[in-house]
């Protein structure tokens, strides 16, 4: 097993025809993804690499059968992308897309809410099941298979962990990127959920960043319920307060969301937590 | 994007909600003349992006226009926390009875529109949180449905709202969503909203931040924005698409992706600290990693004097290291920079990268494996350049 995705996910790729998602859509089904099709309004009927091309999400899963979308779609585009994927029944949204207005997302969160639709991302490099399937840009050589469960706040701090960790003899179940944005749709607390109840996961590590409070929430959950080990990262302790460091989310405002009160809570909640993200496949044996 | 006070409540006015009638004034004989013309007690506010500007002064209550004149005077160039004043507002002097607070603002971790109210507004809405958080009442919103009737009933009954004023209260809280909503605003805030001696409402100073992702579709309020509180450097950096945010330290860093730089700067900090060195900056340059972006990042990372060398932090995924590693060379031989770069490439082709580099043999580069000897290797060039 794994989580959230494995090599029968059946996937779609929306906005397929643009460059983004065309170039990404390729890297994945040369990993092995089953990528079923894509979706790009008003070229439905052309075909890229010999999957079809729909207009619309409904018309691609009525199709396809697909339980997974990645929506690849511009900023002004992707709550709109998001929303019609969740309406067209998919289980599984995971959005890339950076930039997405925050008013935009609260709406996306909520809709995807009542449709029963789990969303990842948005602002996320997406999720890796090594050896099986990948749904993003996860580049393929920076995880194995094996049995830790990676859940992350950012992109390229998951591939350098995921490579210190390979490099390490040390394997992943699965890679999940949450993203860095204020809002977003599954957070760790929920991904540290699913690895608990995953029976090929027997570890875990966590990539925080400073802004908000996920990190605390997912260190309670971490004390109270969690039987697998943690080990965990929280970029941002030289960021002054006040000033947003790249992800619209990694701010530390009004004195909440600092790495210090994260490290902190982490660290009573039972979780090894690394001054230096190298040091985590050492916490991990 | 943080809008001023005057613009916050000039934007509030178009929504309903009624505000004093002030006027801003770039020079002491316009303060004067709007003194003049509002008659009686006004007050000069300083227009600055800072918090506490009361208390540096930068707030004065004038009895008549030539106090406004004196004050603005004083104030107009004044400094407050590191930001020169070019604006006052000039506000005529408010009857206050009562002081609320009101603000609306984006609940990350619920994911929904809060709505916060409190009768003890004027103070500063964290301070009363940590004091007495059950003054304030919370209320969610349905992001989908948006504030509905009853909510506007709960929260003055709940705040214990004076029943005279609900249909007042009432509109304004109904005019600030609406304002938050068409802004895509992350906080719409009014504090204090005055309740003046003739039983009025009135939102006698406000704030008003605007989510950067959503400007494209706000051009108006695009238009408001003042860049006098953001770095020349900083400016560049957002006009080329880098984000760049200065810091003290004396470690200049250059890295693709913001959970990455911000910690290739913990790990500065980390080896540097006990010797006081730590990053100088937070530069995220994306996914692509061109020769041309990689030399205008390296010009803006230099533009600060106290970069003593260059961290180069690169993590090739989909990016090739080779490529990146090019593409440092060509902005090196074209920007010249006279302090010790290490550079430090993984990932994609690493081992490519790396042979380019130690090729090229320039004294001032320095090579690295891991982010830890990176870091060290920085630490140890700033200590002896010093």
């Amino acid at each position: 097993m794994s989580i959230l995705i494995d090599r029968n996910s059946k996937v779609l790729v929306q906005g397929i025809t643009g460059r983004q998602g065309g170039f990404h859509a390729k890297l994945m089904m040369e990993y092995g993804t089953d990528v079923v099709g894509g979706v790009t309004p008003g070229k439905g009927g052309e075909w890229f690499e010999g999957k079809p091309v729909f207009d619309t999400m409904r018309k691609a899963v009525d199709t396809t059968n697909a339980d997974v979308s990645l929506v690849t779609v511009p900023a002004r585009f992707a709550a709109d992308a998001m929303m019609e994927a969740a309406d067209a029944g998919v289980q599984l949204v995971i959005c890339l897309t950076e930039h997405i207005p925050v008013s935009d997302m609260m709406k996306v969160v909520s809709y995807c809410a009542q449709k029963g639709t789990r969303l990842i991302g948005p602002n996320c490099p997406g999720v890796m099941t090594p050896g099986q399937a990948k749904v993003g840009i996860i580049p393929a050589m920076v995880a194995v298979p094996g049995n830790v469960g990676v859940v992350s706040k950012s992109g390229t701090l998951t591939y350098e962990v995921g490579f210190a960790m390979k490099n390490a003899g040390i394997g992943n179940s699965t890679i999940v990127g949450i993203g860095g944005d204020p809002v977003i749709g599954t957070t760790f607390v929920e991904v540290l959920e699913m690895f608990e109840n995953d029976p090929e996961t027997e570890k875990v590590a966590l990539l925080g960043e400073i802004g908000g409070s996920a990190e605390i929430v997912a260190a309670e959950y971490i004390k109270n319920t969690m039987t697998k080990p943690v080990a965990a990262f929280i970029a941002g302790r030289s960021a002054p307060p006040g000033k947003r460091m790249g992800h619209a989310g990694a701010i530390v405002d009004g004195g909440e969301g600092s790495a210090e009160e994260k490290i902190q809570a982490l660290e009573a909640a039972g979780a090894r937590v690394a001054a230096n993200p190298e040091e985590i496949p050492g916490l991990l044996c | 994007m943080k809008l001023h006070e005057y613009q916050s409540k000039f934007l509030f006015r178009d929504f309903g909600i009624p505000i004093p009638e002030g006027r801003v004034a770039t020079t002491a004989d316009e303060a004067e003349q709007i003194a003049v013309d509002l008659g009686g007690v006004v007050v000069i506010k300083a227009q600055v992006h800072v918090g506490g500007r009361g208390k540096a002064g930068g707030v004065k209550v004038a009895k008549n226009p030539e106090e406004a004149r004196a004050h603005a005077e004083q104030i107009l160039g004044m400094d407050i926390k590191g930001l020169r004043v070019e604006k006052v507002l000039i506000d005529p002097g408010a009857d206050i009875k009562g002081e609320i607070y009101l603000a609306i603002t984006n609940d990350r971790g619920a994911g929904r529109p809060l709505i916060m109210t409190s009768m003890d507004g004027g103070m500063d809405i964290e301070e009363l949180n940590r004091e007495r958080p059950e003054a304030i009442t919370r209320e969610h919103i349905d992001p989908i449905l948006g504030l509905q009737g009853f909510q506007v009933t709960y929260i003055a009954s709940a705040m214990g709202m004076p029943r005279a004023l609900w249909r007042q209260f009432g509109s304004i809280l109904r005019g600030l969503y609406e304002c938050y909503i068409h802004s895509d605003a992350e906080l719409a805030e009014i504090n204090p909203l005055v309740i003046t001696g003739a039983g009025e409402l009135l939102a006698v100073d406000g704030k008003v931040i605007i989510d950067d992702n959503a400007l494209f579709r706000q051009p108006a309020l695009r238009a408001e924005r003042d860049a006098s509180d953001e770095l020349d450097s900083e400016r560049q950096a957002r006009e080329a698409g880098i984000t760049y945010i200065k810091l003290d330290g004396q470690i200049g860093c250059m890295v693709n992706g913001a959970g990455l730089a911000m910690t290739t700067m913990d790990m500065t900090k980390l080896y540097g600290d006990s010797k006081g060195i730590g990053p100088a900056n937070f530069l995220d340059i994306g996914g692509g990693a061109t020769p041309e972006q990689v030399a205008t990042a390296l010009r803006i990372i230099l533009s600060d004097s106290n970069v003593k060398c260059v961290l180069f932090n690169i993590f090739g995924g989909i990016t090739r290291c080779d490529e990146v590693a090019n593409g440092i060379l060509t902005a090196y031989n074209e920007v010249q920079p006279d302090v010790p770069m290490v550079i430090r490439l993984q990932g994609t082709n690493a081992p490519a990268g790396n042979r380019i580099i130690s090729e090229a043999r320039i004294p001032k580069i320095m090579s690295a494996q891991t982010l830890t000897d990176a870091a060290k290797l920085a630490v140890a060039a700033v200590r002896e350049g010093a």
